[in-house]
């Protein structure tokens, strides 16, 4: 066990992947010399060297469309994309190639790629350092898409992403990429996907969030609790596959719901869990299901924070949820 | 220049064709006549199922039958070829069968990629043929990607990238290219320039003098050739692979060819194409002109001619046959390859 | 069919001469930018401002070309452009409320430092995805012909630009439809860590120009007057029909990409001192001495007044009130929809119950 950053779990993730697996890559832009800009990659390309550390001149698309290429001939290839708000360039590989590979050929032609890429705000990042945008990829048949929300996670994911034969969009929390630290277990273990991980036990109210929301969702669930409240909270980690067993006996057992992301509310994923939860717990709710989430605008540079969900927000809703009977 | 003008013809010697490989010209030719015999003969015979309502689509590839016969007899095994939209004929002359493939035009459950794509869209993973979408473009950088794992895993292949003149304006062309220049990969990208993409004439394309001049711009030699030149698209396609093989890099090749049908089975080029184009891509027909060398050469003669016309319509033939009377996929095949756990069809609550 | 001519343009004559009664002014342009930046790179670590992208090095590149075009002409820029924005007539204080987003910046707090848009100056909204800008340049240009309007669009980018999927659409399709655009590359030697050599082995950026049949033009970027003069030759090409030029200013990026970025990790510093020795602003200042344009003393003297005068203008900024708490919910759309009206009611709800703090 070692005392470890969000953004130092990746990273030695990546190490073990690295050292167990010579088919694993990694590929995009400063990750080789400069270590990443947020040094996810930090020494990688020093121990394992520029053919398996390779920085790509300023192409997204260049970056998908070859790791789609090296993984169509059986590596395994780990492709970074600096900051989520610039995966569009790299948008068709994602969409027509990479999720749909696979079931195009039949099962002939897997594709074996991890798409890393910081994501969200609250870092002074504007417009295009800050977007939360999950829903597209979680919205593409053949994409599987993670969030984690700690250190032991990012690791114990990652490496379950790596060694997943599918096309993998990991979100990495930017915000607490150094926020927080945790206990990661040293060398080579898996959390698995489709199993969400409930954070804090509660029987009023379940709060389901993923990423950069789980620390302020765990937040308003304490002072919650000290107005003698008792809120569950429910960490999805993973997107794709969704682990809807866990969150359908988290409400049937609570009775509310309270959705929280930072993405735009508009065909969001919390609309999704909304929808799944009106179709399968419907006779268990006992309050109308609540969204706090981020506004239908752009992403702003100087109101950042009125933009983002924010204890005070997810609570407000929580105790509106929890005083329905 | 006015639109349709089209690109000005590279000389064409049909005496001195053939000279260019020696005597191997004579070992290949008769064979390389056969498959495209047998291109041209799929080609006519979808296109009337198609109208016929038998199949739902069809994308031709009349014209490009050299450079595609090239492709299959130049690469070698180990080598990966990674399609645009007309090159299916070279997966056929690697190896993979006529009767696989017309499973796939038919869309049945027989077909290897199991009645996914369109028709024309094959996945032949048994010759290295690597799945293509209709998305203009997006395989190119895939080649650069397979050259890359051909070197990280020290294998002798060699990854081929074709694409159209259109796609030279796509993203994953520049991408492609100057990835592969960046890092010296064994990869060939071969530009199939038949002078139209859609309805937009190659000199409305690009301001370019030619596609080939492209590869200056990452540092990439360009040569373009009369890709109705079965002899020359081999040698060149040949010379470009060794290139690649021995360490030397990459290399973009564009072939002039001529399309002589229409973009696809959904398409009208009397809209577009200028009413002498039909005539001036007869005149280039690269099956006439290996045809006329042959005769010349007294390898062919009209007997023979008819022998290798009915054998290839009697395969065309039976491949319809066997995969029209092939059963559709099985429904619950819908949810199945979109991970490698096919996760079981959920049924709705109701449904 | 347009030939291809990838030149190096020399430091003699052309039709349109440089105007040497302007040189100080000139000059103090380019003092000014430097100014700015020296003092931004302070705030920025002071915590006043959140961010800053630096350019030193390219002020002599920016501010040549700034001044070969005409007010009219339109400007697309990245996010290194402060000197191209200083000689449209941008004031420091301007540049400053937007570093800050405060309720005077025009772009109303929305974006990252040096993201700015002058829309009266014709410069347009700078991004943060690299290369986008390029065909929005060509589309303004098309249309400029199209209305027959007497202007060009100038469009700047970096080294690193040239592989993005912008730059091949939009020299493609300047080309085809001869697009009144000049595509001016500021080719710094560094995308972030990724050098020059390594971006592309094209031997010059410039010569990527052949690939879509147009010119291509070097330049030395530390040259005012060669860089005036490329830019005042492909000006007129483009207004006498003839279409697009790319012109490669070669310079260096002597500080960060940005206030993020340590380029110890990645390159040396003698490469930066070697650099220095060819500083722009710092060769016009020895030129205008040696010529006796200016003295010691008039020099120093421009630049007290100008330290002066961004001293003033980041205390007129930081003294400039907030953005609006509410404003973030403006110019989503030029009408808001019902959805998002109700959550602009909800989240000022949310403000007045005291749920949360402005």
């Amino acid at each position: 066990m070692t005392e470890l950053t969000l953004v130092q779990a990746v990273n030695r993730g990546l190490r073990v992947a690295l050292s167990s697996d010579p088919d694993v890559l990694i590929l995009g832009e400063d990750v080789g010399v400069n270590g990443g800009v947020f040094r996810a990659t930090e020494g990688l390309q020093k121990e394992f060297g520029p053919e398996r550390v390779i920085d790509t001149p300023l192409s997204e698309t260049g970056i998908i469309g070859t790791a789609i290429g090296m993984a169509l001939y059986g590596l395994k290839p780990v492709a970074e994309i600096q900051f989520m708000d610039f995966i569009y360039p790299a948008f068709d590989q994602i969409v027509s190639e990479l999720a749909k590979m696979r079931y195009r050929s039949g099962g002939q032609y897997p594709c074996h790629v991890v798409v890393r890429a910081p994501y969200g705000g609250g870092i002074r990042g504007g417009l295009y350092h800050s977007q939360s945008t999950e829903a597209y990829f979680a919205h593409t048949a053949g994409l599987k898409v993670v969030i984690p929300s700690n250190p032991a996670d990012a690791k114990g994911l990652l490496l379950t992403a790596i060694h997943d034969e599918d096309p993998v969009i990991f979100l990495e929390p930017k915000r607490i990429y150094r926020s927080l630290t945790g206990e990661v277990a040293d060398g080579d273990y898996r959390v698995p996907f489709g199993k969400a991980n409930v954070v804090v036990e509660g029987t009023d109210v379940s709060l389901f969030a993923y990423g950069a929301m789980v620390p302020p969702t765990v937040e308003a669930a304490q002072a919650l609790l000290s107005e003698g409240i008792s809120a569950e909270v429910v960490d999805l980690r993973t997107l794709v596959p969704l682990d809807e067993k866990a969150i359908l006996a988290s409400v049937e057992k609570t009775g509310r719901a309270v959705v929280v992301h930072e993405a735009a509310r508009f065909c969001g994923f919390g609309g999704e869990l909304s929808a799944i939860l009106a179709e399968k717990a419907f006779y268990s709710l006992k309050a109308p299901i609540a969204r706090v989430t981020g506004y239908d605008t752009p992403f702003p540079y100087a109101l950042e924070n009125s933009y983002l969900p924010n204890p005070a927000r997810i609570a407000h809703a929580a105790r509106a949820a929890a005083r329905t009977q | 220049m006015s639109a349709g003008a089209g690109v000005v013809p590279l000389p064409y010697d049909a005496a001195m064709a053939g000279s260019l490989l020696g005597p191997e010209a004579r070992a290949i030719a008769l064979s390389a006549y056969r498959w495209m015999t047998l291109g041209r003969a799929l080609d006519a015979r979808m296109q009337g199922l198609q109208r016929q309502g038998r199949v739902g689509f069809y994308g031709a590839a009349t014209g490009h039958e050299a450079v595609n016969v090239a492709l299959g007899l130049a690469t070698s095994p180990a080598d990966w070829i990674v399609p645009g939209l007309r090159e299916q004929l070279a997966a056929l002359v690697r190896g993979h069968p006529l009767a696989a493939y017309a499973q796939h035009l038919f869309a049945t459950d027989l077909d290897p990629a199991r009645g996914r794509q369109m028709p024309c869209h094959p996945s032949a993973r048994d010759v290295h043929y690597v799945s293509m979408s209709s998305v203009i473009g997006t395989q190119i950088t895939h080649a650069v990607g397979i050259a890359a794992g051909l070197r990280a895993r020290a294998d002798p292949g060699v990854a081929l990238g074709f694409f159209g003149d259109g796609a030279t304006s796509a993203n994953d062309f520049h991408a492609g290219l100057n990835f592969a220049a960046v890092y010296h990969l064994p990869v060939v990208f071969g530009c199939a320039n038949n002078q139209w993409a859609i309805s937009v004439p190659v000199e409305r394309q690009t301001r370019s003098a030619t596609l080939a001049a492209k590869g200056a711009a990452y540092g990439i030699p360009g040569e373009r050739i009369d890709g109705t030149d079965f002899f020359r698209s081999y040698a060149t396609l040949r010379d470009a692979i060794a290139r690649a093989r021995s360490g030397n890099g990459p290399t973009l090749i564009e072939f002039q060819v001529y399309r002589m049908t229409p973009h696809s089975s959904s398409d009208d080029p009397t809209r577009y194409q200028p009413r002498d184009w039909g005539a001036r891509a007869a005149s280039h027909d690269p099956v006439l002109r290996l045809e006329d060398w042959l005769r010349k050469n007294g390898q062919l003669d009209p007997e023979l001619e008819g022998q290798i016309r009915i054998e290839a319509e009697r395969q065309v033939r039976e491949a319809v046959a066997e995969a029209e009377s092939a059963p559709p996929p099985r429904p619950e095949s819908l949810t199945e390859d979109v991970f490698v756990d096919s996760r079981p069809f959920v049924p709705e609550r109701g449904e | 069919m347009a030939k291809a001519a990838t030149s190096k343009t020399g430091s003699q004559g052309s039709a349109d001469s440089f105007p040497e009664d302007r040189i100080v002014e000139i000059y103090r342009t380019e003092v000014l930018a430097r100014v700015m930046d020296e003092r931004c790179l302070t705030l920025q670590r002071q915590g006043r401002i959140g961010f800053y992208v630096p350019l030193a090095g390219q002020e002599a590149a920016q501010i040549g070309s700034g001044y070969a075009l005409d007010p009219s002409d339109w400007i697309f820029p990245a996010y290194r452009e402060l000197g191209l924005a200083l000689v449209r007539g941008i004031r420091a204080k301007s540049l400053i409320d937007q570093f800050i987003g405060n309720s005077a910046d025009l772009t109303k707090g929305r974006q990252m430092p040096n993201h700015y848009a002058f829309r009266e100056q014709r410069f347009v909204s700078a991004s943060s995805p690299i290369g986008t800008q390029i065909t929005q340049a060509v589309g303004a240009a098309m249309a400029a012909k199209k209305r027959q309007d007497p202007i060009v669009t100038i469009t700047f980018f970096g080294d690193g630009a040239t592989s993005s999927n912008d730059f091949h659409a939009g020299l493609n399709f300047a080309g085809v439809f001869a697009a009144p655009t000049i595509f001016f590359c500021q080719n710094n030697g560094w995308a972030i860590s990724l050098p020059r050599e390594k971006q592309t082995l094209s031997p010059t950026l410039a010569g990527k120009a052949d690939a879509y049949g147009l010119p291509g033009v070097v330049v030395d970027g530390n040259d005012v007057r060669a860089v005036y003069r490329a830019v005042r030759e492909a000006r007129a090409r483009a207004i006498a029909g003839d279409g697009p030029t790319l012109i490669e200013a070669q310079v260096y990026r002597f500080g960060p990409h940005s206030t993020s970025d340590d380029p110890s990790r990645y390159r040396p510093e003698e490469a930066v001192r070697k650099a220095r020795e060819h500083d722009p602003v710092l060769l016009l200042q020895s030129e205008l001495i040696r010529n006796r344009i200016l003295t010691k003393d008039s020099d120093s003297k421009i630049w007290e007044e100008l330290k002066a005068e961004v001293a003033r203008a980041i205390e007129a900024a930081e003294n400039t009130p907030a953005v609006e708490p509410l404003s973030f919910f403006d110019d989503v759309f030029a009408q808001p929809t019902p959805t998002l009206e109700e959550q602009r009611a909800s989240f000022d709800q949310l403000l007045r119950e005291g749920v949360l703090r402005p």
